[in-house]
C-alpha cells in the first residue's frame, strides 16, 4: 500500500481496523513498564520523590507540541496539496491535543507548587503553554461554528500554520527570557544532562504517550470518517425528501 | 531508599498521576462512544434506504 493510497478514505478505514489492536495492546504494555520504571525510580536530590511527576508532565508537554506540529503539516496538506485526509487529521487530533496541554499545564502546576512556592506564574514557559491551550479550544470551536467543512478546513488550516509561530516561542522561552521554568534537559545541545535512572524512564514514557497519541488519532480520524459519511447521507436522505414533496 | 515511598508531597504526585488517568480515560471513553454513535447512525439511514452515491455501504470497511 503506498501513501496516495491512503487518500481513499475507504483503504484509510481498512488499515486503521487492521492496525488499532496492535497500536493499543503496544501502548498498554509500554505504558505498564514506563510506569513500573517512574514507580521504581530513585528520588531526585533536590527535588525528593516530586521527579515523579516529570515522567507525566514532560511527554505531555512534548505531545502538546507534537500534535500542534502535526496539525500544522496537516493545514499544509489541506492548503497546498488538498489532501481528502488532511482536514480530517488535523480536526481528529486537535481534542488529544488540548487534552495534552491541559495534563502538561495542570502536572506543571502541581510540580510547581511544591518546588517553587506557587501554582502557578506568568512567566514565558507557562503563558506561552497556556496560549497554545487556548488555540486548541479556540480551533475547536471554529470547526463547530462553520457549518461548511471545505470553509471550516480552509478557515482552521490557516488559523494553524499561525498559530506554529508559537512553538518556537514555546521552546526556547527558557532561553530568551529569565523564567521560573528549567532550561531544556533532555533536547540540548551536548546532549541529555538527566541521570539514566531518570531518563530512560522518560523516555519510556515519551514513547507510550507518543503510541497513545497514535492509536486515539487513528481511531479519531475513523469516527471523523464516519461522521462526514453521515452527513453526506444526511443530505442525500435531504434531497430526495424535497424531491418527493 | 524505597522507591515507593513518596515524601512529604505524595499527595501531588499522586494528584499529578490520578488526573492524567482520568483524562486519558475520558479521552478514549470519548472516542469509543463516538465510534458507536457513528455507526448507529450510518446504520439508521442504511436500513431507511438512504446510500452512498457509489451504492457501497456506508459502514464499509474494505
Amino acid at each position: 500500500m503506498t501513501l496516495i493510497d491512503l487518500a481513499n478514505p475507504t483503504r484509510f478505514l481498512s488499515l486503521t481496523a487492521r492496525l488499532l489492536p496492535w497500536l493499543a495492546t503496544a501502548t498498554v504494555i509500554l505504558l505498564a513498564i514506563g510506569l513500573y520504571q517512574s514507580a521504581m525510580a530513585p528520588d531526585d536530590y533536590q527535588q525528593g520523590a516530586t521527579v515523579k511527576i516529570m515522567f507525566i508532565h514532560v511527554p505531555n508537554a512534548w505531545l502538546a507540541m507534537f500534535v500542534w506540529g502535526v496539525m500544522s503539516v496537516a493545514a499544509l496538506g489541506t492548503l497546498v496539496w488538498r489532501h481528502p485526509l488532511a482536514d480530517v487529521a488535523a480536526k481528529a487530533a486537535a481534542p488529544i491535543g488540548a487534552a495534552f496541554t491541559f495534563l502538561a499545564l495542570v502536572t506543571g502546576s502541581l510540580w510547581g507548587r511544591p518546588m517553587w512556592g506557587t501554582y502557578w506564574e506568568w512567566d514565558a514557559r507557562l503563558t506561552s503553554v497556556l496560549i497554545l491551550f487556548l488555540m486548541y479550544l479556540g480551533l475547536i470551536a471554529l470547526w463547530r461554528a462553520v457549518e461548511d467543512p471545505s470553509r471550516a478546513a480552509r478557515a482552521a488550516a490557516i488559523l494553524t500554520l499561525v498559530g506554529a509561530i508559537n512553538l518556537p516561542i514555546i521552546k526556547f522561552s527558557v532561553d530568551w527570557w529569565n523564567t521560573l521554568h528549567q532550561p531544556a534537559s533532555v533536547m540540548r545541545m551536548g546532549g541529555s544532562s538527566l541521570d539514566r535512572a531518570f531518563l530512560i524512564p522518560l523516555l519510556v514514557m515519551a514513547v507510550a504517550f507518543s503510541l497513545l497519541f497514535l492509536t486515539l488519532h487513528l481511531a479519531a480520524m475513523r469516527n471523523e470518517i464516519l461522521r462526514r459519511r453521515v452527513r453526506a447521507l444526511q443530505l442525500i436522505q435531504a434531497q430526495a425528501g424535497r424531491r418527493s414533496l | 531508599m524505597n522507591a515507593m515511598s513518596l515524601g512529604p508531597y505524595a499527595d501531588f504526585i499522586v494528584t499529578s498521576y490520578l488526573v492524567v488517568a482520568a483524562v486519558v480515560a475520558l479521552l478514549i471513553a470519548w472516542i469509543g462512544i463516538d465510534h458507536r454513535r457513528q455507526k448507529r447512525i450510518l446504520g439508521e439511514l442504511e436500513a431507511g434506504g438512504v446510500v452512498r452515491r457509489s451504492g457501497r455501504s456506508a459502514t464499509d470497511m474494505r
